[in-house]
């Protein structure tokens, strides 16, 4: 297996660069993307080597390249949307939510948006308003769009390819604190045998807690395994990677094993997909259960400012305490 | 059919050759039939562009015809809302000259974006007239096929599909096709209301940077629901186009004969790949915005007769006559053909069946859901479990 150690920013680009080489429908567009690269430099070099009608620099206004997406979608091809920020996609809201969602639907399934909208997504970047925050409840609750999320550079490198490649529309989350953060990927690997993308992976096996996590999270999980490890307690983490649709089967099992579950998100607690885990694990799980699932995230308040966002993030101890709490029950 | 094609066929000129810089009363509009039925032999626009048509008389009975049948069996549509048998209509009414003439000047491979209230664009593209009547009775979305018919989905959120129409045309210049005489364009149906939307403003941008082949065709019907063009502008519409950096004409919106020529005109500038033109017909909506609607709590009736006067059809008919295009013994079967239509329309409608409930879950994804699959199993399993159930 022949592999290459790459930032998951740099595991990203690069799995655009392939989608971009094996499809000739395949286009990227957003502000920035082109002569700068992105802000985040997830498309460096693309519009140099394809060209600026396939790495297309946009005016600025989001729900303009979401709707020109759509028409060129309906035209045959495959837009690639960035979106600068996560606090920047409401302007597209409603076409992500009104046109790109439902024209599969309206048209009895004659029409397809085969449309992926990356977006940077969490805080923990010290930045302003806006630039921080975690909307994948408002996607995962709007039918008609699948919502996917990456934690490491192996998935990045791989999920963004599959999902250029689904003819469904997805939302395509990138935890932008960990773009910089490296692993090992490998680039051979035929696309067609990869882990199927709308699949949850048991990332860290464990015998006493099921820990729920995607995106950013991962890794605080991990590391939140490692220090209840060195207290004697095993937990499970699960990496959920789909958002929706969700894949519990693993959670299921796992649950049934450990019976207690925490679930961890920088979103807000309040209606957040939390919730929905709780209620699917409970539903599904209720006489394995030694305690209720605990769920750790943000609060539910607007992004705070960065100088306490430390502690509006679920940490390690945070995490720990759920764990404690779990088994306090 | 393709109007305004140079024909073979010979014939004398039917109205006394003149020539003006807009319409009497407004000096920007383009007209080419008077509300009188008086034939102008051309037109020019703001910019220079003169305008005029050459139809056979075979072709001036052919629009006529079209404008007959739009407004009967969009007629029709009201009656069966007022009996229960649609949930809502949006009657073109005042504006089937604005959407025949625009629809007979696409060509078979442009791309026309509509609103909910095409019907008249829509049935010059060939689509059975039943098919928004499903939408509107609440069996299905809409039942045609967008690119077969050229023809996308009925847009009900105002202004969206303007931005679908300019992606549309930015991937007809990526295809490289335009810069020929048989060069695709597309053409983006909207009303005065929605100019004010961020997403048309966002069309207008997209459209003029990247010179996409396309037009912008308002149709000022000078209401969205109750409020007045006052309150969404204080410059005349085609006047916005300046600011974006394309051109824009006013046309007689109740001409089928400059809306054609107009149109024709954008479009073929289009796909020679000269850019994005905004067009606006002004025209006027005779009806409710809705059938949930009441316009007498906000407009009065002596506008609306005002407008009567200007009626699309009724000087197309005056023209025929004068002209001796067309006899009694042709309006007449004109009117026979739009009554057996209709009543065909009718029959279909009342035979519409209802979907099947499980039905409701096909088409969310192109490649599915476990969530749905789980879902729709579910509701299988639920349905059947009342007595008697048939499922």
């Amino acid at each position: 297996m022949a592999t290459e150690t790459l930032t998951i920013g740099k595991a990203l680009n690069t799995g655009l660069r392939r989608a971009l080489e094996n499809d000739p429908k395949v286009i990227i567009m957003g502000e920035d993307v082109g002569k700068l690269g992105g802000v985040f430099r997830i498309t460096d070099g693309l519009q140099k080597d394809f060209g600026d009608q396939r790495v297309i620099d946009t005016p600025l206004a989001e729900s303009g390249i979401i709707g020109t997406a759509v028409g060129l979608a309906i035209r045959g091809y495959r837009p690639v949307c960035e979106i600068q920020f996560d606090g920047f996609v409401y302007p597209a809201y409603d076409q992500i939510v009104s046109q790109v969602a439902k024209m599969h639907y309206r048209s009895g399934g004659r029409l397809s948006i085969p449309m992926v909208i990356r977006i940077p997504f969490g805080g923990g970047i010290g930045a302003v308003e806006h630039h921080s925050e975690s909307p994948e409840a408002y996607f995962a609750h709007t039918a008609g769009l699948k919502v996917v999320t990456c934690s490491n550079p192996q998935d990045a490198y791989v999920m963004i390819q599959q999902a250029i490649a689904s003819d469904d529309p997805i939302v395509f989350l990138e935890p932008k604190r960990r773009y910089w953060e490296k692993g090992q990927v490998d680039l051979e690997a035929p696309l067609a045998d990869a882990y199927p993308l709308h699949s949850a992976r048991v990332v860290r096996p464990g015998t006493d807690v099921t820990v729920l996590a995607y995106g950013p999270m991962v890794r605080t999980c991990l590391e939140a395994a490692t220090a209840a490890a060195e207290d004697g307690r095993e937990l499970e983490v699960i990496d959920l990677r789909s958002l929706s649709p969700l894949d519990l089967t693993a959670a299921y099992e796992s649950v049934k094993r450990t019976g207690r579950a925490v679930v961890v998100h920088e979103a807000p607690s309040n209606i957040g997909l939390g919730a929905e885990l709780a209620a699917r694990i409970t539903e599904e799980c209720f006489y394995s259960l030694e305690s209720p699932v605990l769920r750790v995230t943000g609060f539910d308040i607007p992004y705070p400012a960065a100088r306490v966002e430390e502690e509006f993030l679920p940490d390690l101890d945070r995490v720990l305490d759920a764990v404690d709490r779990s088994f306090g029950w | 059919m393709a109007k305004g094609d140079p024909g073979g066929t010979t014939r004398s000129r039917r109205a006394a050759p003149r020539s003006r810089k807009g319409a009497a009363g407004d000096p920007a509009l383009v007209q080419l039939l008077t509300p009188e039925g008086e034939r102008i032999d051309s037109a020019t626009g703001p910019d220079g562009t003169e305008y005029r048509v050459d139809f056979t008389d075979e072709e001036y009975r052919g629009l006529y015809r079209d404008l007959v049948l739009v407004r009967k069996l969009d007629a029709e549509a009201t009656a069966l809302q007022r009996q229960g048998e649609l949930g809502l209509w949006a009657s073109l009414l005042g504006q089937e000259a604005a959407q025949v003439g625009s629809g007979r000047a696409l060509r078979t491979q442009d791309m026309a974006f509509p609103t909910y209230r095409e019907h008249g664009v829509l049935y010059c593209r060939g689509i059975d007239p039943i098919m928004p009547l499903g939408l509107f009775r609440g069996v299905d979305q809409g039942g045609w096929d967008p690119n077969e018919f050229k023809f996308n989905m009925y847009t009900i959120v105002i202004g969206a599909q303007t931005l679908h129409a300019t992606g549309y045309a930015m991937g007809i210049t990526i295809d490289g096709k335009t810069g020929t005489d048989d060069g695709e364009a597309a053409i983006a149906y909207f009303g005065d209301g929605a100019t004010s939307q961020g997403d048309v403003n966002e069309a207008f941008v997209w459209a003029s940077v990247f010179n996409a082949p396309l037009v912008f065709f308002c149709q000022n019907n000078q209401y969205a629901i109750s409020e007045p063009l006052e309150r969404q502008t204080r410059v005349p519409l085609y006047q916005r186009a300046a600011g974006f950096g394309f051109p824009g004409v006013r046309v007689d919106g109740n001409d089928v004969l400059a809306t054609y020529a107009v149109t024709r005109t954008a479009l073929d500038n289009a796909r020679l790949g000269q850019g994005p033109s905004l067009i606006e017909a002004y025209t006027y909506r005779m009806g409710a915005h809705t059938t949930s609607d009441d316009p007498t709590r906000y407009r009065i009736a002596s506008e609306v007769e005002a407008w009567q006067a200007k009626d699309p059809i009724a000087r197309v008919k005056a023209f025929l006559e004068k002209q001796k295009i067309a006899d009694a013994g042709f309006f007449a079967e004109v009117d026979e053909q739009a009554r057996r239509e209709s009543v065909h329309l009718r029959e279909r409608v009342l035979e519409m069946p209802n979907p099947e409930p499980v039905t409701m879950f096909d088409n969310v994804y192109p490649n599915g859901s476990p969530l749905l699959d789980e879902q729709r199993a579910k509701f299988s399993r639920y349905m059947e479990s009342f007595e008697g159930s048939v499922h």
